[in-house]
Order: structure tokens, then sequence, then C-alpha cells
């Protein structure tokens, strides 16, 4: 069973407490956008077999979003952290390059 | 390659069984095909079998990192209907039922077609309206389906609780010629042609890159060596976004968990196929007795083939309430596939960014049934350029926000 501490409130929760909410830092367009971007904002995703950022909301309990770095193959959590960031704080990078060297996800490495 | 049948058991009978011969070919890869199929499940083995019967293309390889059918082709629940709303959807799902109804005798091996009646279980208001849509949408596409009220299901299927405190039921969507077959047959049987028809079925040659010259494909790298090929198609279901990373571009999917579990056997006790996508399972029971039981997906990006343990309880314990005899049943095996989740849960035959290589993916939750007419209709789709089935299905819907919307229809249980 998936366990994610939650940023805010400190709590180590299980999967049933949690909702997910697909990939983190996603850049968002509106109007004004090109087709394309508007079709990556959309629908593209990220579906690496290995490490991922996803957004993660603490639903049964403070109810704050959060993300989450993980890897898919493993089900290891490298750490959470709070959602008002554009990317991974450098301790979190640091943890997973400690796990898997010379990852990269999107423009992140 | 001899020819299954009555005789050929009784002429084997003589000659105590030693006449039979390997089913499949085991052969070590060429250097060029016409085409490449990445993936040797159902859909692209099937996908190669009517390029070679319907389209004379037979110098064709069909690669496969690990072994034949291993893997969402052997862990799926074997149902198979077409009751689906949507004019694109109903039509690719029917054209893949009808060919399975002679599936066994067009491929000289028994895939166990069971057309035993699927029931999908309307539990609210919504869906008995829902369902009574999709019944008249289904009429006017010609496939036959009717709703049926509760007597009638609890005819067809004795041992359902109708009057369930929390959901009884209120009716169902009723496709007498929908049904089950035997899984990993029809892979088998696919291959067995395959191989018969001179193309070579290669296992254990991963696929590690796809090479490209003028925007065009020209090959693959794999683990066995480099390969070229004029046409390339990429049929890996839950590894699609790994194989459209080596191609290039990009994909609307994400790849996720989807569970299933029998049962230890018990007397033959249900004759149907019965979905409940209200409270997310569905059972039916095996030749073998086991009772085969689905759940929902993960919600979360997951490449592991296990799945979360509270869908396995939401599953079990929704269903002990329809019905009360599995209440005591021990289960005998649980297991996870990848799935392929596209955006509009609708699945992808199409083109892609890069000139003759062609994607088959997407279908979710509801591969298995497809197999036949996926085939058929992403084979002509490499043969010719244009499948009146795929039509609907491409990658560039997604831009134009031309989306089979048939998740709506079809909830989880797709």
């Amino acid at each position: 069973m998936l366990i994610l501490t939650c940023p805010y409130c400190g709590v180590a929760c299980d999967e049933t407490e949690l909702s997910p909410g697909g990939e983190a830092h996603l850049k968002r367009f509106g109007p004004g956008s090109s087709d394309e971007e508007f079709e990556t904002y959309l629908f593209h995703r990220e579906n690496p077999k290995g490490v991922h950022f996803e957004r993660w909301r603490h639903a049964y309990g403070c109810g704050k979003w959060f993300h989450a770095a993980r890897h898919t193959m493993t089900l290891e959590v490298f750490g959470t952290y709070p959602a008002q960031v554009y990317e991974p704080p450098e301790d979190i990078k640091a943890a997973i390059t400690a796990k898997v060297p010379g990852w990269s996800w999107r423009d992140f490495s | 390659m001899s020819r299954y049948s009555a005789f050929a058991i009784a002429k084997e009978a003589f000659r105590e069984h030693t006449g039979w011969r390997r089913t499949w070919g085991n052969p070590e890869p060429k250097r060029r095909y016409d085409a490449i199929i990445i993936g040797a499940g159902g859909h692209g083995l099937a996908t190669a079998y009517y390029l070679g019967k319907n389209h004379g293309i037979r110098n064709v390889a069909i690669l496969e990192k690990g072994w034949l059918g291993g893997g969402n082709t052997g862990r799926n629940t074997t149902i198979i209907r077409s009751n689906y709303l949507q004019d694109p959807s109903a039509a690719i799902y029917e054209k893949s039922r009808s060919l399975y109804e002679d599936l066994s005798q067009d491929l000289n091996y028994n895939i166990m077609f069971s057309p035993r009646g699927v029931i999908m279980l309307a539990q609210t208001e919504h869906e008995v309206r829902g369902y009574k849509r999709t019944a008249h949408a289904n009429a006017l596409q010609g496939v036959a389906t009717e709703f049926i009220g509760p007597e009638r299901v609890k005819e067809l299927c004795p041992i359902m609780e109708i009057r369930g405190p929390r959901y009884p039921v209120l009716g169902g969507l009723w496709q007498p010629r929908g049904g089950t077959a035997r899984h990993d047959a029809v892979a088998w049987g696919y291959a067995r042609k395959c191989s018969e028809m001179g193309m070579d079925v290669i296992q254990k040659c991963e696929v590690t890159g796809v090479r490209s010259k003028d925007g065009k494909v020209a090959g693959v790298s794999t683990t066995r060596g480099e390969i070229d090929c004029d046409k390339l198609g990429i049929v890996v279901a839950g590894h699609s976004g790994v194989v459209a990373e080596m191609a290039g571009f990009r994909l609307p999917i994400e790849s996720v968990a989807l569970q299933a579990l029998v049962s230890e056997p018990i007397k033959p006790c249900m004759d149907v196929v019965v979905m409940a996508n209200t409270v997310h399972g569905y059972m039916s029971q095996s030749d073998k007795g086991e009772m085969v039981i689905g759940g929902g997906a993960d919600g979360f990006n997951n490449y592991t083939q296990r799945g979360s343990f509270h869908h396995i309880e939401e599953t079990v314990r929704a269903l002990v309430e329809t019905f009360p005899i599995i209440s005591r049943l021990k289960m005998l095996r649980q297991w996870g596939g990848i799935v392929d989740m596209t955006g509009d849960r609708s699945p992808i035959l199409s083109k892609t960014p890069l000139e003759n290589c062609f994607i088959n993916c997407g279908w979710g939750t509801g591969g298995f049934k497809a197999i036949p007419g996926s085939g058929w209709g992403f084979a002509e789709l490499m043969a010719t350029g244009a499948s009146p089935l795929t039509a609907e299905f491409g990658l560039d819907r997604f831009r134009e926000g031309r989306f089979v919307d048939e998740s709506v229809a079809a909830g989880v249980a797709h």
C-alpha cells in the first residue's frame, strides 16, 4: 500500500486517505495559446517507467494539495513537498539522485 | 503445418502422438521485413494475421520482449461484448464480437468462444435511463441488445440478490451474443496462423530504439540486433508511452494497474457474465468453476503489474451484496495488468508524426474483447493508410476536440 507523508500536517497517510491528482508541475495554457500548446497542456502526459512527479490531495485529512516524487516501477517514494513551487526542491532532487543516478523527468534532472 | 481436427487426433492416437509439431516457430530475426509489429499480444498478433490474410503482406515480424501473450492478453477477465453507446465504438467492438463468433474455425484453433450472454446491471435510476438509451442506440447500430426488467435478470442469473438493500437491481442491458473466450488461446491461435503464413514471431526480443530517416521510419534496434522495416506498428498497451518516446512523439496516455482475481473452483452456478458498474465489479464463472472477478483501476501511474489492496476490498464487498452466495468463497489468485488510459478513455488507432509508423494503444480496461476487430482495422490502416473502423480513433482528435465520449457510457468496467 502506498504511504505518503502530507507535507502540511505531517501525517503519514495510506492511499485510501488521499486522492491522486495526476502529473505535477503542468504549465497552464489558456486563451491566446496555440492548438499544440493547448493540446499538450490538456492531454499529453509524462508516463515514465521510473521517476515520476505527481499531485496528490490529502482528501480525508487537511484537504490540501501537495506534490510527491515517486518511482512507478518500484513504488518507492522519494519525498513529498508543498504545491506552491514551479519545480521540485533541491533536497528532493538530491534524494532521487542518490537512489536513481542519471534520472531525468521533463526538463528536470 | 498440420490441420487440427478429430481426424488428426485419431491419426495421432495410432502413432502415440509423436506427429504433433511445434505450434509456432522460434526463428532468428532477419535483417529486414516489410512490416514489423512491436508486441506479440492479442492485438499485435491479430494485426499481423489480418495483414497477411486480408492484405497479402506476409514478410512480417512480430517482436515481443517477454513471451507470447504474457501481458494483458493473459491478464484480463476474458469478457466479450459490444453494447457501446457511440457509433465508432459500437462499430469496432461489434466487428470484433462478430469475428469472435467463427474465430475458432478461421484459425483452426479452439478459442472456446462461449456466447453465454452479458448483463450490465442497472442499479440506479440514472443507469436505467442510460442503458435504455444504449439499447436504442444499439438497435440503430445493428448490435443485438435489449433492456430487461429485474425479473428477467433473476431468471438469467438466479444466484443474484435483486432486492439488495443498498443497490437493488432495477433492470439490465442484456447482450445475448456477448460472452467469454479462452484468452491465451486467442494469442496462441493467431500466433500459429502467423507462423504458418511465414511470419516470424520473435520472443525475448526487446525493442530498445526506433530508427528513422528523413522523417520516415527506417527500422528498430533490439536486444537481438538491428532490424530494418518499411512499416512499423506499435501495439504495446501499457508500455506505449515508453516506445512512443523512442519514436519521438508523445501520447495522451497514462499507464495504471487494473486488477482481477479468481476464487476457488465451485460447481456451475452462473452461466452468464454480470457487470455492475455502479458498485465497480463484474463476475463470471470460468469453465474450471472459478468465479472470475474484475475490479477498479488505480488512480496513479504504476508499472508494477500489481494493484492496491483497497480496490479488491471494494470490489468484493460490493459483489457480496449482489451475490450473497460468494461470501464464504476463498480467493485463489489476484493479479494486475498495466492498462493504457487515454484522455477520453477510447483507444487510439492512428498514424503518428513519424511517417509509416502506426500506433494501436489506449484500449485501457477493455482490450481483450476488441482483439479481432482492432487487428482487422489496424491492419487495414497499416496496409492502405485508412480504415473505416479506425477513422474516428486518430491521435489528432485530442487537438481537434473530437472525442469518442465513451467513458460516460462504460464507466469503470470498460
